[in-house]
Order: C-alpha cells, then sequence, then structure tokens
C-alpha cells in the first residue's frame, strides 16, 4: 500500500480489483450483473459513492478513535448514501428513476466500508481519492464485463437499453444477436457464479503465466 | 494535550459517537427538507406522465389529476383519477396491485365508460430482471395487448394466461408475472364494473 498514484490505480483496476481480487461486493455483483447496462449503471454509482466516502474517512482519521472508528464510518456512509438517494431523486429525476435501485444497494456493498478501513483511514486524502476512483472504476469494469458474458450468453443481447441509462446517443452500443433464445441458466444466480469462476480462472492463469515468463528472464541463461 | 492521548479517554469515545449521530441526523434532515419539494413536484410530473400515457390523447380537457373519487377496496383506498369531455367522464384511471414473483407489481389503468380496458401500464415492480421485466413497456409490447379488452371480451375464464388456458401470453421463465399482471387488471375491471356509478356520477 503506497502513496504512488500509479500503484495506487493499478492495485484498484488490476492487482487489488474489489471482485476479481478481494473477492468483496458479491451480492451487488451477483444481483445486478444480468446485464452489461445494470453492471455499469451500479459500477458508476458505487465509484462516485467511494469517492466521497474515502475522502469524508481520510479527513476525520485524525479525529476518530480506533475502537469506535466502524460505527462511525457505517453512520458516514449511510448517511451519505442516503443523502445521493435523495438528491438524485429531487434534481435528477430520469437518472434516478434507471439507477434508483442502484443507489439504494450500495449500503450494503462492503467494498467501500472495506476501502475506508484499509486505505483512506491511513492515506492523505488525494491518495484516498485516487484509491477510491480506481477502485470504483477497477469495480464497473468487473460488473461490466459479467454482466455483458451474462447477458450474451443468456439473451443473446449486448448492453440492451443502453440508451435509457447513457442518453439516445449511445444507442449504437445496443446489440442483438439474431435468432437465439438465450440460455435462461446465465440470466440465473447460478450463471452468475459460473462466469465469475471462469472469469477469476482466466485472471490467475495469465498471472501464473506472467510469473513464470518474468522468472525465466531474470534466471541467467545456460551456457 | 494532544489528539493521541485525548482519543484513547474512554469519555471521548461516545462523545465522538454522539457528535456524528447528531451531524448525520443533521445531514439527513437538511436534505430531506432541501429535497423535499422538488421530490413531490418530480413524483406529480411522473403521475401526469403516466396518467397521460394509459389515456389515449384527446381524452380528457379537463385537469383529471384535480379531479379525484377515492373509493374503498378491501380496507384500501385507490384514488380514481375521471378523464372528462364536456362534463361527461369518459374513463377513469386507477392503480390495482398484485403480488408477483418478488413483492407487489403496481399496475396503473385506465378504463372508459363502458368498462372496456384503455390502457394498462406497470408502475413499479420487482420481477427477476431479463425474464419478469418484460412487463415494463419499453422492454416489450406484451401490456399493450389488454388494451380494448373487458369482462365480456374475452371471457370471465379466458382471463388468463395462456398456460392457465386464457388468452393471454406468458415469457419463457416466467409464468407467475404475466399472471399476475392478469389477475390485477381483471380484479381492477370487476372493481370497476362494481363502482360505476360512483364513478361516473360524483361531480368534483
Amino acid at each position: 500500500m503506497s502513496d504512488n498514484v500509479g500503484s495506487i490505480v493499478k492495485d484498484g483496476l488490476w492487482d487489488q480489483n474489489v471482485v476479481f481480487a478481494q473477492l468483496l461486493a458479491m451480492c451487488p455483483t451477483m444481483a445486478v450483473t444480468t446485464s452489461g447496462t445494470n453492471g455499469l449503471g451500479m459500477g458508476l454509482a458505487t465509484t462516485a459513492v467511494l469517492v466521497v466516502s474515502n475522502v469524508l474517512v481520510s479527513l476525520i482519521r485524525h479525529t476518530v478513535s480506533s475502537q469506535v472508528r466502524i460505527p462511525v464510518f457505517v453512520v458516514l456512509i449511510a448517511t451519505l448514501v442516503t443523502v445521493v438517494d435523495m438528491a438524485m431523486n429531487a434534481w435528477l429525476h430520469d437518472l434516478y428513476k434507471v439507477l434508483g435501485l442502484f443507489i439504494a444497494l450500495i449500503v450494503v456493498n462492503c467494498a467501500i466500508l472495506g476501502r475506508a478501513e484499509a486505505f483512506a483511514v491511513k492515506s492523505g486524502v488525494v491518495a484516498s481519492a485516487v484509491d477510491g476512483l480506481a477502485m470504483g472504476l477497477g469495480f464497473t469494469g468487473a460488473l461490466t464485463a459479467i454482466g455483458l458474458i451474462r447477458e450474451f450468453l443468456g439473451s443473446g443481447t449486448l448492453f440492451a437499453q443502453a440508451s435509457n441509462l447513457l442518453g439516445p446517443s449511445f444507442a449504437f452500443l445496443e446489440m442483438k444477436l439474431p435468432g437465439y433464445g438465450g440460455a435462461l441458466l446465465m440470466i440465473l444466480p447460478p450463471g452468475g457464479f459460473a462466469v465469475l469462476g471462469f472469469l477469476l480462472a482466466g485472471k490467475r492463469a495469465m498471472e501464473n503465466r506472467r510469473a513464470a515468463r518474468a522468472t525465466v528472464v531474470a534466471s541467467p541463461a545456460p551456457a | 494535550m494532544n489528539i493521541e492521548a485525548v482519543r484513547e479517554k474512554i469519555g471521548y469515545q461516545p462523545l465522538l459517537l454522539g457528535v456524528f449521530a447528531l451531524l448525520a441526523s443533521g445531514a439527513l434532515a437538511w436534505a430531506s427538507s432541501a429535497t423535499g419539494d422538488a421530490i413531490a413536484a418530480a413524483e406529480a410530473k411522473d403521475l401526469r406522465d403516466s396518467l397521460s400515457e394509459v389515456l389515449p390523447q384527446g381524452m380528457a380537457d379537463n385537469d383529471f389529476l384535480k379531479d379525484t373519487v377515492d373509493l374503498d377496496r378491501g380496507g384500501k383506498t385507490v384514488t380514481i383519477y375521471r378523464a372528462r369531455q364536456g362534463g361527461t367522464v369518459m374513463a377513469a384511471l386507477f392503480k390495482v396491485a398484485e403480488r408477483g414473483y418478488a413483492g407487489d407489481i403496481q399496475v396503473l389503468m385506465a378504463v372508459d365508460a363502458d368498462g372496456r380496458t384503455l390502457g394498462v401500464r406497470v408502475l413499479k415492480h420487482s420481477e427477476t430482471p431479463g425474464l419478469g421485466d418484460k412487463i415494463e413497456v419499453r422492454k416489450d409490447n406484451w401490456v399493450l395487448g389488454f388494451d380494448g379488452k373487458s369482462l365480456a371480451d374475452p371471457g370471465p375464464e379466458k382471463w388468463a394466461v395462456k398456460k392457465d388456458s386464457g388468452v393471454f401470453d406468458q415469457f419463457a421463465g416466467a409464468t407467475i408475472t404475466p399472471r399476475a399482471v392478469v389477475k390485477a387488471v381483471k380484479g381492477g375491471l370487476e372493481f370497476y364494473a362494481a363502482h360505476r356509478a360512483e364513478i361516473l356520477g360524483g361531480k368534483s
């Protein structure tokens, strides 16, 4: 855990990815990744909350004594999510109608508290903001990837209803595979676990191969 | 005394918790009062939009949001919005709810004076995304199949999904959801038939 921006970003996006490395936030991951659009929406909403909560926790880290830090953080995050929920309902009502369900789900996302505990409470404000952003984007990427795979195998579409989330100009993202009924299993929870399992295995295999190549290069070539 | 020493004192911790609880309640109270009006306005606009969606264009020349009658249905109050033309009630709009696969499905429907369905929309549901959510009009036009149906057409025993030998389609992988919507709409029509005189008669 360093304050180096590059390594914080790399941690968040890949090495310590919330879903693929820390295996945190399984509840929202399994619940909303039935389509790429849902995954993207949940990821972006979580990113926003994660950045703000990391900054706030970092700001108060010297004031809070370690014995009561967990309840303080829980109150802080719950308040934050509720305020965001109400503000979006009031002033971004159209977006809220699409994302509303996800906002409330963020409260149960243990990744938020996890980052407060593991990073923000020990780090400066800027580093915490960067960490929140990187972790959030890593989470968004993971959710979108799982969502796209499940959506493609399960209903034969990609980014269905993306224009509801991002506006009509993004309608070009929406694709449909003609004449494919879809494998229902992939939309249901078991499909989520299966896709996550394969992606985890893939990531592990990739890292093993990279590590093996690194050792080969490091050891001196036989004479 | 520096902050590290104070922080470890037993009295500091409840005080800190108290202060944070107070700050949090303050923030929530402020946010609630600051957003209350805007949320109410946005919800009223939503209601107007969805009411206009189930009601065919040009059906009403009055402000039907204000022309309401409250009726009792099984212990719950149902608000009925009346669309008039030249003073005559042309259609009644109201919400019905039925338990779906996961929680209540809220349905808004418009019925004309003769008891024929003008339009049906699902307002709120928590059905499985990708399976049961085809009842939303922006995902599937299934719900348009209710337009023009009445208790006489199709007959009472045909008010069911095809699996139950009715006339309405079900979705692959989801039967409970459309079954609930069919039941809700049928219940709404029966409710209208039972209270037709009150709905059509009363002046606002």
